[in-house]
């Protein structure tokens, strides 16, 4: 534009600050409000038309997106939290106590911060779980699984180090049993142990190094890697194409305007949720028990909960076995799975075929079977260093149930291989359902099963926890 | 320049290049990473749990006897014969800290059972070796324990164990 008449055409200083900031709200022209919607922030993250499909709410759940929502929840109350906290012993604990009784809907945000923290893990994993039975971690989209699956470690790094913070009985022992299992790691593990702990146990270094990863190395990460993710997305063509089992062409693709559409729809669920957490936060406080005593442990003094299913598998095998072998190859096939799991053919159906849907009800039932019986044969009547006296406890306690637990894995691979003809990516669905369902009733019996001394007890038997 | 008088070799100028930015790349990053490690690394503050300990007389303690000294995190053995161990406290299982038991003169772990025996040799697994000492020192019948240095071992054996 040229230089206007100053006179007439330049309007107040209030309306030209309004001009900028709130532009026209309907402009009278089809071009003008084509150009409102195109030059729309939220076009930036999403493409102008997204596919009807994908907007189906069934088929992602919206976990990806409730995510994000939990991340800002957690930068936000969390950013808040700071102002109340200092990282040193015991004034974290009793700047616990001032923000609980003595600052206002101090007790309030502490709640959201560490709920949303909570479901956070959970609704990642989930999350995981949607693109892995979809399949839509399929070639162009491998690196963002990758990405995925350094946004969840990440997530636990920030749980675990966040676990510290409050400095009760519950954050101490916690982090002393999660931190034991890596003096395990051969070689490097005593130093490794000793470098996260800032000190031969978890003190006053350690407080400091959780709080310092906790505000701003991880969130930083996070945060950065969210916006990666995202991008990625969008560079990949979008979300994978929700397809029926038995639509066997290219199905037709009716496009959608992301305003409103899919803008209104991500809206309205993230504001239900919102709301869910925030009525849940007021309902339900969360916990604090007396300040670290690093004198008394707790009986029993369990991990957080989202490693139960790890110190599950330690009260079983050899630590090098249950802390390092084990999470390692889990890892590494976590890592490998779209570089294996290959076929596009399938991506968009759950459970990828008929065969795959009655696999994955098979490799259900037989986890939810199998795992308690193994976790009580070996419990009480496997007892392989008692029989085997003078063997290495490495082999009698960590090679050998290893075997006694992954043949029967590979015995039934074989036979759904033979029999029922399952072709790799339905046997890969089979194997990574039943590892899953078993990590999963794992940590169950972990959280509501294992009681004093570690021993076995039905939940509603459960002795108190002696301080 | 029309004829080439560089040596032969398999090594154009850009992969020369490549290789270097590579190398020095690498090279920073491992320095920032050494920095970042660095930074957590233990800090100790004079006089807390990390020091040198004086914690009174040998006839404090009379010979079968197990005191908590708990600034120092340590149980002081004093065996029968006399002699002196300074028994860390933390279980060798996964860091739980050890109460001792006089009834069953057993140190007893409250979180996954592991038991120990007054020299701190494992009587009942999970843990994987006994538990650790400190060095005791005795000088002019002053019992000082040096709480900065953790002894691991494997088995009991009598030089442990440090005579007045
Ligand atoms: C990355 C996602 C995050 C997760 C998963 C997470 C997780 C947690 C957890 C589990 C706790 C323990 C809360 C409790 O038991 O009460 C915690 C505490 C805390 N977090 Fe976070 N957090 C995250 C992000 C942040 C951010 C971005 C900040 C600030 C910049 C922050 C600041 C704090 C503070 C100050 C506490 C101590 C207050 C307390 O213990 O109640 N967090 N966090
Ligand atoms: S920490 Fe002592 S037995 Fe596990």
């Amino acid at each position: 534009m040229t230089e206007t008449d100053p006179e007439n055409q330049n309007p107040s200083l209030l309306r030209r600050i309004r001009a900028r900031l709130v532009p026209d709200a309907h402009p009278a022209d089809d071009r003008g409000r084509m150009r409102m919607v195109l030059d729309s922030l939220i076009l930036h993250l999403h493409p102008p038309k997204v596919p009807d499909r994908t907007l189906k709410w069934t088929y992602t759940w919206g976990l990806g997106g409730l995510s994000a929502v939990l991340m800002l929840i957690l930068g936000a109350t969390g950013a808040i939290l700071l102002n109340n906290y200092t990282p040193s012993a015991p004034q974290a604990y009793l700047d616990i106590l001032e923000l609980r009784s003595n600052v206002w809907f101090g007790e309030l945000v502490r709640n959201l911060h560490h709920w949303s923290a909570n479901l956070l893990v959970i609704i990642a994993v989930l999350h995981l779980l949607r693109v892995f039975l979809t399949g839509s971690y399929r070639a162009p989209r491998e690196l963002n699984w990758l990405i995925g699956v350094g946004m969840l470690l990440l997530v636990l790094a920030a749980n675990f180090t966040g676990y510290l913070l409050p400095w009760d009985q519950l954050a101490y022992w916690a982090i002393t049993v999660g931190t034991g299992i890596l003096s395990y790691i051969p070689l490097v593990g005593e130093w490794l142990s000793r470098l996260v702990l800032g000190g031969p146990e978890v003190g006053a270094s350690t407080l400091l190094n959780f709080y310092s990863l906790h505000i701003s190395f991880i969130p930083l990460l996070i945060f950065g890697l969210m916006s990666f993710h995202f991008w990625r997305v969008r560079k990949d063509g979008g979300l994978t194409l929700p397809r029926r089992i038995d639509e066997t062409e290219e199905p037709r693709v009716e496009r959608l305007t992301t305003i409103p559409h899919l803008v209104r729809k991500e809206l309205v669920f993230a504001l239900v949720w919102i709301a869910a957490i925030l009525i849940f936060a007021m309902l339900v406080p969360a916990p604090l028990e007396d300040i670290a005593n690093p004198g008394l442990s707790p009986n029993p003094a369990k991990a957080p909960w989202y490693f139960l299913g790890l110190q599950e598998l330690l009260l079983h095998f050899h630590p090098l076995v249950a802390g390092i072998i084990l999470p390692g190859l889990a890892m590494l096939g976590i890592f490998l799975l779209p570089f294996i799991d290959i076929n596009t053919a399938s991506v968009g159906i759950y459970f990828r075929s008929r065969r795959g849907r009655s696999l994955s009800l098979l490799a259900l039932g037989l986890a939810i079977l199998l795992t308690p019986l193994w976790v009580l044969l070996d419990e009480f009547i496997l007892d392989w260093s008692a029989w085997l006296p003078s063997w290495p406890s490495l082999i009698t306690n960590g090679l050998i149930p290893m075997t006694v637990v992954l043949l029967p894995l590979i015995l039934i691979d074989d036979w759904a291989q033979k029999h029922l003809r399952a072709d790799l990516e339905e046997r890969i669905l089979f194997l990574v359902i039943f590892l899953f369902t078993a990590f999963g009733i794992l940590t169950a019996i972990g959280i509501f099963f294992r009681g004093p001394g570690m021993n076995l007890y039905w939940p509603w038997l459960m002795p108190e926890v002696v301080h | 320049m029309t004829e080439n008088t560089a040596p032969e070799t398999n090594v154009s100028r850009r992969d020369f290049l490549k290789v270097a930015w590579a190398f020095f790349g690498g090279l920073a990053a491992l320095e920032v990473g050494g920095i970042f490690l660095a930074y957590l690394q233990p800090r100790l503050a004079e006089g807390e749990f990390g020091a040198h300990l004086d914690i009174g007389l040998v006839d404090d303690y009379p010979p079968g006897t197990v005191t908590h000294i708990s600034n120092g995190r340590f149980y002081l053995v004093r065996l029968p014969d006399g002699g002196f161990l300074a028994v860390y406290h933390r279980c060798t299982h996964l860091g739980c800290t050890v109460p001792w038991d006089p009834a069953i003169q057993k140190f007893v772990c409250p979180c996954h059972n592991s038991q120990f025996d007054d020299n701190g040799m494992v009587e009942n697994p999970p843990a994987p070796r006994p538990l650790d000492l400190f060095p005791v020192t005795i000088e002019n019948g002053a019992v000082r324990v040096d709480t900065g240095t953790i002894l691991q071992r494997q088995t009991f054996d009598t030089a442990q164990v440090v005579y007045p």
